[in-house]
């Protein structure tokens, strides 16, 4: 007897493709889960409209659950996905990761994720991918990758 | 007539999205520096992204269009809607920032106020869609600043492109019939109020960049009617050689 808490625990399996530590559930772009006797509805967010990873996760999903029932994955644009849909267990991991996590508002500082200080600057608000910017410790000098605030 | 008017409204907004999406990925590769290289590809990413969402919503809408490919790639010249700003050429990074900057502005106040429409996929898209328009925003307005104030060579660049394109800009508050019926049923924006704003707005950010606001205005309104400038039948040239090529490929 499959249960919809079996469904979230699978689903933690999926990773984005362009953070492959991170899972679509910690990220938080699963709205929610359906299940009726067999037959399985996902519904997931897109982080940013032009996400080019959606269909690959879309995919991911329909292979990793067809094994347990008939799966449908549906992309919807509401509710609104926002970084602060990211669980904590996902900053955790971004940050082991290299990769800042998203402040909760957009005047806090930006902390590196190496040594933690906050003596950082911006070089770009456009990174390696949408939804991350370019940032530089001023301290140990590294250069790193910011989730940004959206919201 | 009520699906159609929805159709043409949506229409529109995609249409300036994709060819001002594909106008900035020809930066790809060509960018002043890595960082705007990125920035400017960021943006055309976002773009497509919006136009992607919004073709296949269309599609879903007509009975006789199969999917947001046949919108994008096989309509004929007079069937875009976008406005002429939008396909004006890159010319140099002052000359697209400043096209960006006007139209990022435009948008800005376009998604917000259309984030409460009472048609349920146009307010959930436009919420979605003005989180990253502010990012655009923040960053095309941020570079008017700079090359305005920069140097002496910055400015006059900045002031010969402004002298180009600012002339496009009326169109950006052009309404029809289409319009009229979707603000009667709080579905459409009322675009005189958005122009209210944007002029206020827009005149004072470049007088800050001491850029003098050009007094020659355009009158025409043709890109919502289809018609477009020289420069159009190059980028469908470009946009559609694939599908016409090899008609229905797939990536």
């Amino acid at each position: 007897m499959v249960v919809i808490e079996d469904i979230w625990k699978e689903l933690e399996e999926v990773k984005d493709p362009e953070i492959p530590v991170l899972s679509i559930v910690d990220l938080g772009i699963v709205s929610s889960v359906q299940l009726d006797s067999t037959r399985i509805v996902v519904q997931i967010i897109p982080t940013y409209t032009s996400c080019p990873a959606m269909n690959v996760i879309k995919n991911e999903i329909t292979k990793l659950l067809s094994e347990i029932g008939e799966v449908e994955v549906k992309i919807v644009l509401s509710p609104k996905w926002t970084s602060d849909l990211i669980t904590e267990k996902g900053k955790k991991i971004l940050k082991e990761y290299g990769i800042s996590p998203p402040n909760s508002d957009f005047n806090q500082e930006v902390e590196c994720p190496r040594c933690n200080s906050k003596d950082t600057f911006l070089v770009s608000n456009f990174g390696s991918t949408a939804c991350k910017a370019h940032y530089k410790c001023k301290q140990c000098l590294e250069p790193f990758d910011y989730f940004k605030c959206h919201k | 007539m009520q699906t159609e008017n929805i159709y043409q409204y949506i229409l529109r907004i995609a249409d300036d999205s994709f060819i001002l999406g594909h106008r900035l990925s020809e930066w790809c590769g060509h960018g002043p520096i890595l960082e705007e290289d990125i920035a400017l590809t960021n943006f055309a990413l976002d773009f497509i992204g919006q136009a992607n969402i919004l073709y296949d919503y269309c599609a879903e809408l007509k009975k006789n269009v199969t999917n947001a490919d046949e919108i994008a790639f096989l309509r004929k010249e007079i069937e875009y809607k976008n406005l002429i700003l939008v396909e004006l050429p890159n010319g140099d990074f002052a000359q697209t920032m400043l096209r960006q900057y006007l139209f990022d502005c435009f948008r800005i106040h376009f998604f917000d106020m259309l984030s409460n429409s009472s048609d349920d996929f146009l307010q959930a898209f436009a919420q979605k869609a003005l989180l990253e328009t502010k990012y655009h925003y923040k960053h095309s307005s941020e570079w008017i600043l700079r090359l305005g104030i920069g140097t002496s060579l910055s400015n006059e660049k900045m002031q010969n492109a402004l002298n180009y394109v600012m002339k496009y800009s009326n169109e950006l508050f052009f309404m029809d019939e289409v319009d009229q019926d979707l603000i009667s049923q709080n579905i459409g924006v009322d675009l005189a109020i958005i122009q209210t704003i944007w002029e206020k707005e827009v005149v004072a950010h470049l007088t800050k960049a001491n850029l003098k606001i050009p007094s020659e205005k355009n009158t025409f309104y043709v890109g919502r009617k289809g018609k477009h400038s020289e420069f159009f039948g190059y980028i469908l040239t470009d946009v559609q050689y694939m599908q016409r090529t090899y008609p229905n490929m797939q990536w």
